[in-house]
């Protein structure tokens, strides 16, 4: 096996037993990244170069991942323990402060943003011997599900299929890892922006509990509803990234002091005895027909329905109890909810972002501070902010915030209660993560409703805070990833990544596990 | 179509997020809007008790799983010139703006 095909797991081991070395694991990364990523993202960039090629990343912070390689190495030449990441190369989504590094959101606004500090979760990382080999790219302010919308061009692209999204916002975290870039990445999941670039680009990504890991740092975006958490080729590697970046922080209030399990030492005991719902609200999407102005019920496609009850099978198969019929009615108002709540709390987020402390400044026809602020905005905020603004202000106006804002709040009410409900009857709920695979570049950009749907399935579980995981559970006709999607009780991650580990198992012979990205050939 | 957010209600609302729009930019955003707006009201349609409390987050927070408030008190930044390096504008440790309107209240 080729170095960079490695998981976190083995590298950590390999490297703590001195039978490879840090910096030569990072070589190996390094190398994969020349051979597959391409240009990197930059601002007014042309979204057409490079083709067949991946670009991830933003910003490629090579020398100060060969300080950190190097300090590993030196580490254990003392005879220290650098840590259960020790050696580990990953990526971090450009959402997250690191210090003195370009921290720019994957907008012209923070283009020239160097951030003063580093979030808590890239902290805990470093400090457990991770590798830092740059920032990722996204949607500009995370707002959206492809990456078409960041400000830093050639955005991502599927390493299945380079003329499709690697869904997002998280896209270029998903897509480094399924490139085998690197074999972890940070992401964040504000309404599935961990879970479905996971599923388009196959790999398996974490929203955890609200709370269980950190924001300290994280540039926010919807405050009650953002969740850092890891993505990586296989389960084991994010039950061992989570259990580095959870716990409390002292600098984020939010952050559970629920004392945080080793992920690990009960991955491998299986589902026997678990009971596993499924909902028949999650075998179906309801979404606002542009065109008719009308609002449509239609059943999820046959290959995600079919790989959901397949898991289900293998997972019967191996002990667990299958309820179906596990009602969640509420489910299809997750997006309409979160078209208001995450607006409101989107718009109040980024009225930060005024060309006086940091960022963007404009610099030609200001006459006092108010033109500063509104050119500045102007000229540095891309479309899906200004959409996200305007549509906060309004809803949360004081004579509509009864009818849209208040009533949204009510509904998250219904939603978590649907998982309170559901919980009480099963110990998680297994679901299809997404409506569609990876969809072509251009096929849905530009229809903010349209798009803001492929999140139907993943989002009732931001409003409700519980979380999640998506996993591969194979490929469909056109040879794109698809996955599935276990949604557990608040800080049930443990029981949620058992489960996902049994389903590895019980796949590990299908033909598909062993497909590898043409991108990577 | 909705057209809720009709052009008057739109321009009030760029005023109020401090920002200026080319008019191909303010009709494409106002038509994103008032789709948003079709898809948002679907939520009209889910009957809701008068005791259905507002959820402003999923997970509670109780004494168990959360830190106690912490003391309010300031702490002295390690290195403010660190900070003021990304100001587009300062003179002396101050951060420099255009001038300030004034505005009679």
């Amino acid at each position: 096996m080729k170095l960079h095909e490695l998981t976190a797991l083995e590298i950590s081991q390999k490297i703590k037993s001195r039978q490879l070395s840090a910096e030569e694991v990072l070589d190996a990364h390094l190398g994969q990244i020349v051979a597959v990523d391409g240009v990197s993202g930059i601002l007014d960039g042309n979204p057409a170069a490079e083709p067949d090629k991946v670009h991830a990343f933003i910003t490629l912070t090579a020398e100060r991942a060969r300080a950190q390689a190097k300090a590993v190495d030196e580490k254990l030449a003392a005879g220290q323990d650098p840590g259960p990441l020790a050696g580990v190369p990953v990526t971090i989504k450009d959402i997250f402060c690191v210090e003195d590094t370009p921290s720019t959101a994957a907008s012209k606004i923070l283009a020239n943003f160097n951030a003063p500090y580093t979030a808590t979760a890239v902290e805990r990382m470093e400090q457990a011997g991770a590798v830092i080999l740059g920032k990722v790219n996204l949607d500009e302010f995370t707002y959206g599900s492809s990456n078409e919308s960041s400000a830093f061009q050639p955005a991502p692209r599927n390493p299945w299929d380079t003329s499709r999204v690697p869904g997002g916002s998280s896209g270029g975290s998903a897509a480094s890892v399924a490139a085998y870039e690197v074999p972890l990445s940070l992401g964040t999941d504000t309404a599935g922006s961990i879970r479905q670039p996971a599923a388009f680009c196959g790999v398996v990504g974490m929203k955890p509990t609200y709370g269980r890991v950190s924001r300290y740092g994280l540039i926010a975006f919807g405050s009650s509803l953002d969740c850092p958490g890891p993505l990586s080729r296989t389960v084991s590697d994010s039950a061992l990234m989570l259990n580095v970046i959870a716990g409390a922080d002292p600098r984020d209030a939010t952050a559970a002091t629920v004392p945080v399990p080793d992920y690990l030492a009960e991955l491998e005991n299986g589902v026997r005895g678990l009971k596993i719902g499924l909902s028949p609200e999650y075998f179906q999407i309801t979404y606002f027909h542009a065109e008719s102005g009308q609002l449509e019920t239609q059943p999820v496609p046959n290959v995600m329905k079919n790989a959901v009850l397949d898991a289900a099978q293998r997972l019967a198969a191996m002990g667990a109890e299958i309820v179906e019929n596990v009602a969640m009615p509420h489910t299809r108002y997750g997006i309409p909810a979160y078209f208001v709540i995450s607006r409101v709390e989107a718009a109040s987020n980024l009225h930060r972002f005024d060309g006086v402390k940091y960022g963007y400044r404009a610099q030609s026809g200001i006459t006092d501070l108010r033109s500063m602020y509104r050119k500045t905005r102007a000229e540095a905020f891309g479309p899906q902010p200004k959409l996200r603004i305007l549509m906060g202000m309004y809803v949360s106006a004081a004579q509509y915030s009864e009818q849209y804002y208040n009533r949204a709040l009510r509904v998250r009410s219904l939603l978590r209660r649907d998982f309170d409900e559901a919980f009480g009857k099963v110990d998680l709920l297994l679901t299809p993560t997404t409506p569609t695979s990876a969809f072509p570049i251009g096929g849905l950009y530009g229809d903010s409703v349209l798009m803001q749907y492929a999140d139907q399935l993943t989002v009732p579980g931001n409003h409700a805070g519980v979380p999640g995981i998506s996993i591969p559970a194979g490929l469909d006709t056109d040879g794109l990833p698809i996955g599935i999607q276990f949604l557990g009780p608040d800080f049930s991650e443990d029981v949620i990544l058992r489960a996902s580990r049994a389903y590895e198992i019980a796949t590990q012979a299908e033909a598909w596990r062993q497909a590898k990205p043409p991108v990577t050939a | 179509m909705s057209e809720q957010i009709t052009p008057e209600v739109f321009n009030h609302l760029v005023e109020l997020a401090a920002l200026e729009l080319t008019p191909e930019e303010a009709e494409y955003l106002r038509r994103q809007l008032n789709n948003q707006l079709t898809a948002i009201d679907d939520l009209s349609q889910v009957p809701l008790d008068p005791d259905t409390p507002v959820a402003s987050h999923g997970v509670p927070y109780t004494p168990a799983t959360s830190a106690p408030i912490r003391v309010d008190e300031w702490h002295p930044h390690p290195d403010p010139a660190k900070l003021l390096k990304g100001a587009p504008e300062t003179d002396n440790g101050y951060i420099v703006v255009p001038e300030i309107p004034h505005q009679d209240i």
